[in-house]
């Protein structure tokens, strides 16, 4: 174990330079789905955020004591509860975008983010490290999340929020919505520009071509 | 080693090796233990507030159906703007003796208040129906000329449960609401969708001799008493043909609906 860990590098690393969705593609099944108007985007990336960093405290607490053997069945029993607690919290006290969230917070549970974080981080470090690292990679996946979120809102409905932001054109305004942008293809289009346009800025994000394009070799 | 500590076996199981039987069966039982206790906890506090919620949703979309049925509104003035809120007993087709709205949960917490049904004529797949029911009524002079009827059924992936209005004739639906329900989000859940919900007005129920004939049609609705069915949720589609019929026949309303056409309600 190293000495000292500084935390403020593990806090921000997720955000942009490891970012979980962009980088790792990790989340992306969510990040499509919840993402048609920014309420949900937020509600989801506040859930996931509050389990990645609970589920990462307490396997970090009790990591020196998991046996190999068991480890991965430990670690979903660990996050599974943790989300249908969340689960029932959001059904209790915020009915509608529950609703609107349906499976998709239950979902959570399979969300490879979090058993990512939980197997590779928490399982090697101290409590704190672990959780700042968890809530770092939250908070990246929230970022992307809230982005898409927002765009997708602003564009697909005019609204903000549920807040009319661009006066609509059957209302006598200029905007025409983009339905386009309600329907899970959108987010895809506009994660895949998100990820060109980080790894245009950082360009030693992009991976190494595994395949050369047959016409590439050399034809004798 | 004779002095005594009660931490004494709880710190020797945590010194055991991780990759020994004991260790692992006791990490595996802690944890499960632990979660039970947490998931359990959380459903069993929040329980009385998710039903207060789902109340409160199943009310807002009886008013929103019964607001959404053309020529509603002006009835609804002149009444005073209430629905009168009936308990019957579904086997005479009246009001309840003894049962009012507030001691309705209270009747059927009593499993004597429960009639089952045998297969034949469990159409919806209840199992078991309540004797009472409570329903919502206008009236425009003496006449009812609107009916409030809750129904539920088994769908897809568990109950539906759904309120249907139906016209003075007792036979022209005039609106559906689903009120809960757990189908597959995307194809069964679509249920719920105003569009869909939209194409149940005007449907009319009974044939001209008398026998059901409503049903969510295969595709496209091809007669009056047809709904169009959901593509890739035959199953949800059949469950509610079937809720319907249970409800509007002889085991469900039916003695109800006689009794208003035969205007004794």
């Amino acid at each position: 174990m190293t000495a000292r860990t500084p935390l403020w590098p593990i806090l921000t690393d997720p955000l942009l330079r490891q970012n979980p969705v962009t980088l790792q593609i990790l989340g992306i099944c969510s990040a499509l789905a919840v993402t048609t108007s920014l309420a949900t985007a937020i509600t989801m990336c506040v859930s996931l955020t509050v389990v990645v960093t609970l589920a990462a405290g307490l396997i970090s607490t009790i990591r020196r004591h998991i046996p190999d053997s068991i480890r991965l069945i430990v670690q979903i029993v660990i996050i599974a509860s943790l989300v249908i607690v969340i689960d029932q919290v959001l059904q209790a006290y915020f009915a509608e975008i529950s609703r609107t969230l349906s499976i998709f917070v239950a979902l959570i549970t399979t969300n490879c983010l979090v058993l990512g974080r939980t197997e590779s981080f928490a399982r090697h470090n101290a409590p704190l490290p672990a959780m700042t690292d968890a809530f770092g990679n939250g908070l990246g996946y929230s970022l992307i999340l809230v982005i898409i979120g927002g765009l997708r809102e602003l564009f697909g409905q005019g609204q903000l929020l549920g807040r009319q932001v661009l006066p609509l054109a059957e209302e006598g305004g200029w905007f025409t919505p983009l339905s386009l942008m309600l329907l899970a293809p959108s987010a895809f289009f506009m994660l895949g520009g998100l990820v060109w346009a980080i790894r245009s800025i950082r360009p030693e994000q992009a991976e190494v071509p595994e395949h050369m394009p047959p016409r590439a070799e050399p034809a004798e | 080693m004779a002095g005594f500590d009660p931490l004494n076996p709880w710190r020797r199981l945590l010194a055991l090796p991780n990759e020994t039987r004991m260790k692992t069966l006791f990490v595996a039982f802690a944890v499960s233990a632990v979660c039970a206790l947490l998931v359990s906890g959380a459903t069993v506090l929040l329980r009385p507030i998710q039903t207060a919620n789902r109340a409160a949703e199943a009310q807002a979309r009886i008013e929103a159906l019964v607001r959404g049925i053309p020529g509603m509104a002006p009835i609804l003035e002149l009444s005073g703007g209430t629905l009168s809120t009936v308990v019957i007993d579904l086997e005479d087709g009246a009001a309840a003796e003894g049962v009012t709205p507030a001691t309705l949960d209270e009747a059927l917490s009593e499993p004597s208040n429960w009639t089952a049904l045998d297969r034949g004529a469990d159409l919806a797949g209840l199992g078991r129906r309540p004797d009472y029911a409570q329903i919502y009524l206008l009236r425009e002079g003496e006449d009812v000329s609107l009916v409030l009827l809750p129904v539920s059924g088994a769908g897809y992936n568990g109950r539906i449960d759904a309120v249907l209005a139906l016209r003075g004739d007792m036979n022209t639906i005039a609106g559906m609401a689903v009120t809960q329900h757990s189908e597959t989000p995307g194809l069964g859940a679509r249920i719920e969708e105003p569009a869909w919900l939209a194409e149940f007005p005007g449907t009319e129920t009974r044939g001209l001799d008398g026998n059901l004939r409503f049903s969510v049609a295969r595709g496209d609705a091809s007669s009056a008493y047809e709904v169009d069915g959901i593509t890739g949720a035959t199953r949800t589609s059949n469950a509610v043909t079937q809720m319907i019929r249970f409800w509007l026949g002889p085991e469900g309303y039916g003695p109800l609906l006689a009794a208003i056409r035969r205007g004794e309600f």
